[in-house]
């Protein structure tokens, strides 16, 4: 018993363990079950019905067991390759996107420190370095998925792909400077633990949304354009280049790219949490003095998960709410107006923190 | 000549170059339908179809049916006013003498090819006794022969009243299934046996 403990303790062993804990039981199923809850949301939005056929006898779980049918499908469909395609590249592409995706959550915190476990990957001193570095991986799987298909919408979709995501990468990081001056560090908890402040004694807590909302709005427009999805879903773009850069997959690997996208949706609504909505600290807790370590760790796993939930409901209801951003539309927000918003951002931020503190 | 050009107003301005109020105002009406079908699907206006059937109004053209008389017996005289007036041609009528004097003519084979047909209702309106209906508010006939669909006279005759059900249920399964005709045959109600 104390060998196996001590085997655990070790910090690799340790950290697959909270690899494992988080992607298997976190990332990947609300990933699966949002591919399921988007069709049935966005059916009651347009006061559809949504999928509610696939069934085992008589049972049909209102739809939920469009899950498993979707997934023996797309494994016993074939997995075609179009002539000329290029093989190594095309079959690796799909996998780029979908580890982008889940890098994401090395470094986010579902709950509080005990003592000295921490439920989170890897605390890195670059911190959110590292996801700028991460998400913009995820770019590759489009581009090397357009390149190697040998197909011309393919190409045309991996195309807007890059472009789209190295015009809105640019002021990502610059919408985050606001966050990293407030809170002095890059580090995911330090950036947390600085949300735990409270402004007027305990009134408000000083959560990201509070001290930098302009930022807030900044980088939730610069995740949604990352993730590729409606409303900067010119990528895909179905009117026009039928599904963009995965136009020629099928089965398994379209599977993938269909999981990097939603995993990729979870990942946007934690990092959310995470900077902007005081992570995992549950506010006004501290009002209750002796209240036990393990009900707060509990309260801070429902805290993060509901909140994580929120967003990405809200990136769903987005998707159907807004019509698509023309490309060139797409190009001359990002650079015409949130660009400089996002340089004004932190112009105003440094001018605010020089002069009250 | 002059063109004829339209302006059209486009809406300018501050508050349509920064998205939000619309993004918003769209955010507001689909969170409501969203809410409002969460609980209940209140405005679904969904048909489940093979659980649940459209209401047809009695006028609505379905299947044939042929009525009987007071005796019992087909009202049909097969005076090939239907057979004439079809313009997809698909009734097909063969009389004959019947033994009992009172019903003088009788159709021998009264044969409508659903799949001719395109549910006009002229042979209803040409049908000078009443004969054929259209009123079974059978809408829908899928069968997996080209044979089945060659209704005869037995099949066509009228099992079926939708005025008799106070909530008329309208489906094939109300009336004989017509993937065993010969079957029906000794079961003919409209013409006495010979």
């Amino acid at each position: 018993m104390e060998l196996i403990l001590e085997i655990i303790m070790i910090p690799a062993v340790l950290a697959t363990i909270k690899i494992l804990v988080i992607i298997l039981m976190f990332a990947m199923p609300l990933g699966t079950v949002l591919t399921l809850m988007e069709r049935k949301w966005s059916a009651m939005i347009q006061d559809r019905v949504g999928p509610n056929r696939a069934n085992i006898g008589k049972f049909t779980g209102h739809g939920a067991l469009h899950l498993a049918a979707d997934g023996l499908k797309s494994i016993f469909k074939e997995d075609t390759m179009p002539k000329g395609a290029d093989g190594f590249l095309y079959f690796i592409a799909p996998f780029f996107g979908l580890i982008a995706g889940v890098a994401t959550f090395a470094i986010i915190p579902l709950a509080g420190p005990i003592g000295d476990f921490t439920f989170q990957v890897t605390d890195i001193e670059p911190g959110l370095l590292f996801i700028f570095a991460i998400t913009s991986l995820s770019v590759y799987g489009a581009v090397l998925a357009g390149t190697s298909s040998n197909s011309k919408f393919a190409l045309l979709g991996g195309t807007r792909a890059s472009a789209q995501m190295i015009s809105y990468e640019v002021f990502m990081g610059l919408a985050l400077m606001g966050i990293f001056m407030v809170y002095g560090t890059t580090r995911v908890s330090g950036i947390v633990d600085g949300q735990n402040e409270y402004w007027f004694g305990s009134l408000i807590p000083m959560w990201g949304v509070f001290t930098q909302p302009l930022g807030f709005v900044l980088f939730f427009t610069a995740l949604v354009a990352e993730t590729k999805r409606a409303p900067f879903d010119a990528p895909e773009g179905e009117s026009e280049i039928v599904a963009g850069y995965f136009l020629e997959y099928s089965g398994m690997r379209w599977s993938a790219f269909m999981l990097a996208e939603y995993v990729a949706l979870v990942g946007v609504a934690s990092l959310i949490t995470t900077l902007f909505f005081g992570g995992y600290h549950v506010p006004w807790l501290h009002l209750w003095e002796g209240a036990p370590q393990w009900l707060v760790t509990i309260l801070q796993v429902i805290k993060f998960s509901l909140f994580t939930l929120f967003f990405c409901w809200f990136q769903i209801q987005l998707r159907w709410t807004v019509p698509k951003f023309r490309f060139d539309q797409t190009m001359a927000l990002g650079w015409k107006k949130l660009l400089p918003l996002s340089l004004a951002n932190v112009v105003v931020t440094a001018f605010v923190i020089l002069a009250f503190a | 000549m002059e063109l004829k050009v339209k302006k059209v107003q486009r809406l300018d301005g501050v508050r349509e170059a920064f998205y939000f109020p619309a993004i918003f105002s769209g955010l507001r009406l689909t969170v409501k339908h969203f809410w409002r079908n969460l609980f209940g699907s209140k405005d679904v206006v969904t048909i489940n179809y093979p659980e649940e059937k459209r209401h047809v109004s009695e006028r609505w053209r379905g299947r044939h049916r042929l009525t009987r008389n007071d005796n019992g017996f087909l009202s049909c005289v097969a005076c090939y006013m239907c057979e004439t007036v079809c313009p997809s041609k698909c009734i097909h009528i063969e009389a004959g003498e019947h033994p009992d004097l009172s019903v003088e003519k009788y159709p021998v084979v009264f044969n409508i090819d659903e799949l001719r047909c395109v549910f006009c209702g002229l042979c209803v309106e040409a049908c000078p006794k009443d004969a054929i209906r259209m009123d079974t508010g059978i809408i829908s006939m899928a069968y997996t022969s080209r044979e089945t669909f060659d209704f005869t006279r037995d099949l066509l005759r009228d099992s079926y009243d939708p005025k008799a059900h106070s909530n008329p249920k309208y489906g094939d399964y109300d009336l004989p299934s017509p993937s065993s005709q010969e079957e029906a045959l000794p079961n003919s109600q409209g013409v006495p046996a010979t």
